[in-house]
């Protein structure tokens, strides 16, 4: 069944004639061409798959596209502003917080949406809020350091 | 023994792939414009290698007579590398071009990198052992010497000065009594086609005028993505392609009895693919193809589940292979005689998942009769043979691309992904994508094989180790042997390494193939040594080696920690272990804490020092040890594949857990300085002493042995119990 969804994707509106129960990380990849999203695990366990839905990290292999009708929603893709780099996005380059990259769209937004809700976050607050992204090559350090170091650049702070 | 040598061990099994590099050296060269072209003849260069330096013997085998290793520089200036080694997070992007850029005298950002593309690289045996910058290197540090050979003969006939008064520096060459007088490679290569093809060892710089290698890089590939425009093979797409979801058994053995597709075919869009051994739902979106998978109603006969998780080890031993001693030396039975205190046990690791964040994937289209396919692998040249083989197709009319790998650690060395996309690609006459769920990746998965280790030693009244006879099963031989002063030793191995016929599901490579078991095994009954001597267990590695190397980096990881002596267990929940892998020493010193009622163990710190030879890219080599440290911890206390008969019963992360944020320990990363030493492997040691630290770690804090792996809160809480 084709419905019509619209919503704000990446700071632009967008209207769609698509089934409503296909699940929004399949529509942002395929016909979207949005590929940032990845498929990790399909059940919501790992984050490779995560967006932003109204500034609150989401798994988009979990929901439906009909759930975001009307709201915003940001891929990696839609974080640059103006040809700037996010702080978070500077921050993980900065601290080489990365390898494979595979898992680091979801592990940069989910950081995002972290900073969105607490902006003075503890070490402890970040790890908790990141958990449940997962890392194989095992990056996690250095993105807990970027992801605090962002935080103080995003208060006005120095970076640490 | 002689621990500097990379055994070719690990590689017994692969095939020649003799019939995979048909392109004529005049068809390849055809490809690239103007410029000079540098050619490597590996199998010449590594046998030049081996008169030098044992670790390169062993791997002239099975090296193509062809070039290998090369590079341009362009008319431009820029300088290209190509490589069949591929990238998937363990920094080649970054470091290749740092010994390009270095050996050339170009600026770094003037270096470009082509990866394992099949048409326009040449040949590689694939990405694994930590081959890249140890064997890879060379080579292309090899043709950067040539290049500049080149520019200097161009350079002196431009500039009308004697090449021995000239010097190259920042991609010029320059007159060094008149430095104004310069030229600038791209000037020099200008209108020129040049062509070089070099076999033997050419004269390298000093490591000590180094000022590129050795100096830290940020990954060249961060921007890319932290923005999401990094594609992996799944990110591709192609007008009119079709993703495919493939119809997959319950279990390793089981024979399909009734199949109806009819429902899936009446999803609209949805094309169904049947064949003997194959049937395969296709749709414009994958989740569609998907549901429509959903549709088919198929049965299955399985066969009685014999093993198990739990009986596989009784199995395994029970049809092992007969030994083949691997080392030996001196006289066990007077060993015997001379200890006071004996140790013997057994040692069991599980079969461990890859489990990289991506799932194998490809994409493959057929044009023209040629195959061209985007595939995550780690071994492009391989997946090129498997496909061409699958399709009927001549190796030349199959080209494999890698995109971002999103993580292999040995698992992306086999590519059946690659081989379905390919063949659908065939049968449907349109571009197939292939993703595998997860649940197909943990089914397909070539796991880290189940093994077993058996160790008798002893120690005499010095507290010196006086004989130990050690048997490996299925783990291989790679880490087995002791690199401790023993002057009564044997090492026998059971069964071909990881990839032995008795298991219930494929085995295959899992970073640092082997050495996880073996060092966990060794290194635990080490300590259990110490412990039987009475002494601190650093005291009593101390005591028993006399190998300078690895004395120097148990005594860095010793002090970068604070390690102060006691005998375990003290109670501080402090242990220590050493290893060696693909070259490279190392060794790590762990703090945890263990919940004796729950019997969760939490690492709460690892000092970890490593002496790797030559670093390329330090900051590089860092990320990977702290990759290695925290991967490690899966394996050591969580990772353990759950099977019954050939049925996987693992099939997502609910069961499958492996190390996330709230597990990482503090971690400090020493790299000793040993750049007068050849580059060793970086990508993999750090991991294989994880096992072991925390198990001797765990027992400083209970006095619990833990002699299997994984380390899961119930075998802790039933070896406390025992104490």
């Amino acid at each position: 069944m084709t419905d019509t969804i619209s919503f704000k994707l990446n700071g632009k509106p967008t209207r769609l004639n698509v089934d409503g129960n296909r699940l929004l990380l399949w529509v942002l990849r395929t016909d979207l061409g949005l590929t940032g999203p990845k498929f990790g695990c399909g059940q919501g366990h790992c984050g490779c798959c995560t967006v932003l839905v109204n500034n609150v990290a989401l798994r988009s292999c979990l929901v439906a596209v009909s759930s975001v009708k009307d709201k915003e929603v940001v891929t990696i893709e839609g974080l640059e502003q103006d040809g700037k780099l996010h702080p978070v996005q500077k921050a993980f380059m900065a601290h080489d917080a990365l390898q494979c990259g595979f898992c680091i769209p979801g592990q940069v937004l989910n950081a995002v949406s972290l900073l969105h809700k607490n902006p003075q976050p503890t070490r402890e607050q970040i790890v908790q809020g990141m958990n449940n992204n997962f890392c194989r090559c095992g990056a996690h350090t250095r993105i807990l350091d970027a992801i605090q170091s962002a935080a103080a650049e995003m208060q006005g702070g120095p970076a640490q | 023994m002689n621990t500097n040598d990379y055994l070719a061990l690990n590689f017994k099994d692969i095939k020649d792939y003799s019939d995979l590099y048909p392109q004529s050296r005049r068809d390849f060269l055809k490809r690239l414009g103007g410029g000079i072209i540098v050619c490597v003849v590996m199998s010449e260069f590594v046998a030049a290698q081996a008169q030098e330096s044992r670790r390169f013997r062993g791997f002239g085998r099975g090296l193509p007579s062809d070039f290998n290793a090369f590079l341009r520089i362009g008319e431009d200036g820029r300088v290209t590398g190509y490589t069949g080694k591929i990238e998937m997070g363990q920094g080649p992007i970054t470091s290749l071009p740092q010994m390009l850029a270095e050996e050339l005298d170009a600026p770094l950002d003037t270096v470009d990198i082509v990866m394992g593309d099949t048409d326009l690289c040449p040949w590689d045996m694939g990405t694994f052992g930590s081959m890249t910058t140890r064997m890879f290197g060379p080579a292309l540090q090899a043709a950067a010497a040539e290049a500049k050979v080149v520019l200097l003969e161009l350079a002196a006939e431009s500039l009308k000065v004697p090449q021995a008064q000239l010097a190259a520096k920042d991609g010029s060459i320059f007159d060094k009594e008149n430095p104004e007088r310069r030229v600038s490679y791209g000037q020099l290569t200008q209108g020129k086609k040049i062509e070089r093809h070099i076999g033997g060892k050419p004269a390298l710089k000093d490591p000590s005028q180094f000022t590129v290698v050795g100096k830290p890089e940020l990954h060249r590939d961060g921007r890319a993505k932290v923005t999401g425009a990094a594609h992996y093979a799944g990110d591709l797409r192609l007008p009119g392609m079709l993703y495919a979801k493939i119809l997959r058994p319950p279990a390793h053995d089981a024979t399909l009895k009734s199949v109806d597709t009819a429902p899936a075919k009446k999803i609209p869009g949805v094309q169904v693919v049947q064949t003997d051994n194959l049937i395969a739902v296709l749709h414009e979106f994958p989740d569609v193809a998907e549901d429509a998978l959903a549709q088919i109603k198929a049965e299955f006969d399985v066969p009685e589940a014999k093993v198990d998780d739990k009986n596989i080890f009784d199995y395994l031993l029970s049809v092992a292979p007969p030994a083949d001693v691997l080392t030996s030396d001196g006289d066990l039975e007077a060993g015997r005689k001379l200890a006071v205190k004996t140790v013997e046990a057994t040692y069991l690791d599980g079969y461990v998942a890859h489990s990289a964040m991506e799932t194998h994937t490809a994409l493959a289209q057929i044009e023209d009769g040629k195959a061209t396919v985007w595939a995550s692998t780690q071994n492009p040249f391989g997946a090129q043979g498997e496909i061409a083989r699958a399709l009927g197709f001549p190796a030349e009319k199959v080209r494999v691309i890698t995109p971002f790998v999103g993580g292999g650690f040995g698992g992306k060395t086999y590519n059946q992904q690659a081989v379905e996309a390919a063949q659908l690609a065939k049968m449907t006459g349109k571009p197939v994508q292939v993703m595998w769920s997860r649940e197909e990746e943990f089914f397909y998965d070539t796991f880290q094989p189940a093994a077993i280790v058996k160790i008798s030693s002893g120690v005499d009244a010095s507290g010196k180790m006086a004989f130990w006879d050690y048997d490996v099963y299925y783990a291989g031989d790679r880490g087995s042997q002791q690199f401790y002063t023993i002057p009564n030793h044997r090492t026998s191995g059971h069964g071909r390494g990881w990839q032995g016929p008795e298991h219930p599901f494929r085995t295959g490579a899992w970073r640092a193939p082997g050495n996880n078991t073996n060092t966990f095994a060794r290194e635990s009954h080490v300590d259990q040594m110490a412990a039987a001597a009475g002494m601190d267990p650093v005291e009593f590695r101390l005591n028993n080696l006399s190998d300078a190397r690895m004395v120097r980096v148990l005594k860095t990881a010793a002090e970068t920690f604070g390690w102060t002596p006691a005998k375990a267990p003290s109670k501080r929940g402090y242990g220590v272990a050493c290893g060696i892998d693909a070259g490279t020493y190392v060794a790590a010193i762990a703090e945890v804490a263990v919940d004796a009622h729950t019997g969760a163990v939490q690492v709460k710190r690892v000092a970890c020092a490593q002496n790797m030879g030559l670093v390329v890219n330090p900051e590089g080599a860092k990320i990977q040890m702290e990759g290695c440290i925290t991967m490690g911890m899966g394996y050591a206390l969580t990772e353990e594949i759950h099977f019954k008969g050939r049925k996987v019963l693992d099939t997502n992360y609910d069961t499958y857990e492996i190390p996330r944020y709230t597990w990482v320990p503090k971690m400090d990363t020493v790299i000793l300085d040993a750049r007068n030493h050849p580059p060793q492997g970086g990508g993999e040691p750090a991991i294989v002493v994880m096992g072991a630290v925390i198990a001797n770690a765990i027992h400083d804090a209970t006095g619990a042995r833990l002699c299997q792996l994984p380390m899961t809160p119930d075998r802790v809480k039933a070896a406390i119990r025992k104490v």
